[in-house]
C-alpha cells in the first residue's frame, strides 16, 4: 500500500515509461462540488493486448521476471475504490494506454493526494526523452506543465540542469499551492 | 502563477556554461523505483542523492534509477558503483542515510558498511 495517492501516480506512470511512451499526460482534477478528485494517466506507448488488460489489476499477474507480483496497478485500484470511487483502464496495442482512477473527495478512506509536485519532478527530469503534460485543476483554478513548451523556451540546454530543476520544483510547488487556496488534499 | 517567462531568464543565464558529457560520469548511483521501492520511501532518497550531488558539485556522479532488482524486503535499496571497485548496495535507505553516503562513500571514498547489505546478515 502506498502512502499518498501521488506515489501510486509516480508508480503507475513508470509503467507508460516502461512501455515505450514517447508522450505521457497526467492530470489531477479536484472538484468540490462534486466531491471527487480525479487522477488520469495517459501514454501513448506500446499497449497492452486485451488478455494482458484482463489481468493487468491481478496482483499475481505481471510481466517482470525479477519477482512474481505486480502490485502497482492493482495498489491504485484499490486506493479508489476503497473510497466509493472506481477505477477504469483502457489499452489498445500500438496505441497506448489510459488509466482513469476517480476518489470520493470526503471518503475518510482516501488517502492524501500527497507531493504530487516530486512525482512530477521525478518523472520529467529522469525521463527528459520522453514529453510529459500535468494538469492540476482545483474547481475553476488550474495550471499546466508541458515539457514540449519548456523544451521550446530551452533550445538545445536539457532539462536536467540543476538551475532547470530548480525552476521546475518551484513552478510546481508555487502553482499547486495558488490553485490550492491555503488548502491540503 | 509562475510562468516560461522566467525559464527563458534561466536559459540565458545557463549559456556559454560548459556541461560535461555524460561519458565523464564515471561514478553511478543508482535507486530502485518500482512498486516496491517507491512504497519503502525511495522518492525522497532519489531527490535527496540528485540534490546533495549537486550542491556538493559532484560532476562525475550520475544519479539513475532502475526497477525491481528481486530484494523488496530491502527496498529502499540504492547501488553504487565506482570505477576500478566492487558494487556496493546500500538497503533500507531514507533521505539522512543518503546524506551520509553522499558525504563519505562519494566524497571521501568510505563505505558505509553499516547501511551495506552485506550488514543484514543475508549472503553475498
Amino acid at each position: 500500500m502506498m502512502t499518498e495517492l501521488s506515489l501510486n501516480v509516480l508508480d503507475v506512470a513508470q509503467n507508460s515509461v516502461k512501455a515505450g511512451a514517447g508522450l505521457i499526460e497526467i492530470s489531477v482534477v479536484i472538484d468540490t462540488a462534486e466531491d471527487s478528485m480525479v487522477i488520469e494517466i495517459d501514454d501513448d506507448g506500446c499497449g497492452m493486448s486485451g488478455e494482458q488488460l484482463a489481468k493487468v489489476t491481478d496482483p499475481f499477474y505481471t510481466t517482470r521476471e525479477t519477482r512474481s507480483v505486480g502490485l502497482g496497478v492493482s495498489f491504485f485500484k484499490q486506493a479508489a475504490e476503497m473510497t466509493g470511487g472506481g477505477f477504469e483502464i483502457t489499452s489498445e496495442v500500438g496505441k497506448g494506454t489510459k488509466v482513469k482512477a476517480v476518489f470520493v473527495l470526503s471518503s475518510i478512506d482516501r488517502l492524501p493526494l500527497g507531493d504530487m509536485g516530486s512525482t512530477v519532478e521525478t518523472l520529467v527530469v529522469y525521463n527528459a526523452g520522453i514529453d510529459f503534460i500535468y494538469r492540476y485543476r482545483v474547481d475553476e483554478a488550474e495550471f499546466a506543465l508541458s515539457t514540449a513548451e519548456m523544451k521550446e523556451v530551452l533550445g538545445g540546454a536539457p532539462l536536467n540542469a540543476p538551475e532547470v530543476v530548480g525552476y521546475i520544483r518551484e513552478f510546481l510547488e508555487e502553482n499547486t499551492n495558488e490553485c490550492n487556496k491555503g488548502k491540503i488534499y | 502563477m509562475k510562468t516560461l517567462a522566467e525559464l527563458q531568464a534561466i536559459k540565458e543565464k545557463m549559456q556559454g556554461q560548459v556541461n560535461l558529457r555524460d561519458d565523464d560520469k564515471s561514478v553511478r548511483v543508482v535507486v530502485g523505483m518500482a512498486t516496491c521501492g517507491i512504497a519503502a520511501g525511495a522518492r525522497p532518497v532519489l531527490q535527496a542523492f540528485s540534490d546533495l550531488v549537486q550542491a556538493n558539485n559532484l560532476k562525475d556522479v550520475s544519479v539513475t534509477q532502475t526497477g525491481c532488482i528481486g530484494l523488496c524486503q530491502y527496498e529502499p535499496i540504492v547501488e553504487i558503483t565506482r570505477p576500478g571497485e566492487e558494487k556496493v548496495t546500500y538497503i533500507n535507505m531514507d533521505a539522512g542515510k543518503a546524506k551520509e553516503v553522499v558525504e563519505r562513500h562519494l566524497m571521501r571514498g568510505v563505505v558505509m558498511a553499516d547501511y551495506t547489505i552485506n550488514s543484514s546478515g543475508m549472503a553475498k
